[in-house]
């Protein structure tokens, strides 16, 4: 009996590509970096921080017209301890920096941060002596979503540009000297 | 009958005499009393049963930078929720010295308003329970509000122009 909705035949499962390697009779070889940068990309956990009217447009992009869980970003944490992706959406006040300094301490490594729209990336039109002039000043960001607010679309092109960065990032690179730097600039460990 | 304008004028003036200056902008009376006034005008507004001003519907600062002596306002907002009639009492002291009686004892609502106005006027309101910045930052060392600024610093860094240029 014919359904009227197809679930999950295999022809509607997108599955990724496999990373560069080495096939054989019954054996693949790739390098360990492909294969972690693969698994990660496809499966960040967002941690949203939402404040004002970009919020908005992230709960739209994570509904089921815009469907951010199709790039693997499934199940929003809510506790900082489980997620991999902090996204700062809306306008951080200073008395709020240490708010959110102290929720990205509390994010595990590997750890990155997408600002949405201009108010997180540089202050927007606060030009105010109350707001922070973009969340770059109390913590390193990844991805900068310019807007105001950002349309779903621009969130998740954001977070593609992101899922890119955390494909192709190095084993080593939270280990080395230039990351220690960037974190000792912050004043972090 | 109706509580009017004219009757608390001339209620006031009876009880203070001519400490008190009386303004109509609006049809609101607004009364001017002398700082340390304030409490004594508060207390038979809300005791004299003609009267009845009872309620506390906002509690705020002003700036004049202009008017040496007197820079600094606290402006009440009064409610007679029995005759629905509103009355506005203002206050003024010196920037220097900007030290007013505080309101808690007569309305518990006024220690989050007066903690407001501290912040953001710094008025000193003497006998507050808990006299801390209540919206900004607790590290923050001026009084934002008050008319003692440029329109925007030049001396600003937190302002990246590299990348966001002004």
């Amino acid at each position: 009996m014919a359904r009227p909705v197809q679930y999950n035949t295999n022809d509607k499962v997108k599955l990724v590509d496999l990373p560069e390697g080495y096939a054989g009779e019954g054996f693949y070889a790739t390098s360990f970096d492909k294969v972690v940068g693969l698994a990660r990309k496809n499966s960040l956990w967002p941690l949203p921080f939402a404040t004002s009217c970009c919020g908005i447009e992230f709960m739209a992009t994570m509904g089921s017209n815009y469907d951010l869980a199709r790039f693997g970003s499934e199940r929003m944490g809510f506790t900082p301890r489980q997620c991999d992706m902090l996204l700062v959406a809306g306008t951080i006040s200073k008395k709020l920096g240490p708010v959110l300094r102290q929720v990205y301490l509390q994010m595990a490594e590997p750890r990155w941060v997408i600002a949405i729209g201009a108010c997180a990336s540089s202050g927007g039109i606060f030009d105010s002596y109350s707001v922070l002039q973009g969340i770059d000043q109390v913590i390193p960001v990844d991805v900068y979503v310019p807007g105001c607010p950002p349309r779903p679309e621009g969130i998740i092109d954001g977070i593609l540009k992101l899922q890119e960065l955390v494909g192709n990032e190095s084993l080593r690179r939270r280990t080395s000297e230039q990351y220690k730097a960037l974190m000792q600039s912050y004043g972090i460990q | 009958m109706s509580l009017t304008n004219e009757h608390i004028r001339q209620r006031l003036t009876e009880k203070f005499g001519e400490a008190l200056a009386f303004e109509e902008p609006h049809n609101m009376l607004t009364v001017t009393a002398p700082a340390d006034h304030n409490l004594k005008v508060l207390q038979f507004l809300y005791d004299d049963e003609q009267l009845r001003f009872r309620f506390l519907t906002d509690l705020t600062g002003v700036h004049y930078p202009e008017r040496s002596g007197e820079e600094l306002g606290v402006v009440y907002h009064l409610h007679n929720l029995t005759d629905n009639v509103r009355l506005r009492l203002k206050v003024f002291v010196p920037v220097e010295k900007p030290d007013v009686f505080t309101a808690t004892k007569l309305f518990p609502g006024a220690n989050w308003m007066e903690r407001e106005t501290y912040d953001f006027f710094g008025i000193n309101f003497v006998g507050h329970p808990d006299l801390r910045r209540i919206l900004n930052a607790d590290e923050m060392d001026y009084f934002p509000m008050r008319k003692e600024y440029t329109l925007e610093d030049p001396q600003r860094t937190d302002k990246d122009d590299e990348m966001f240029g002004r």
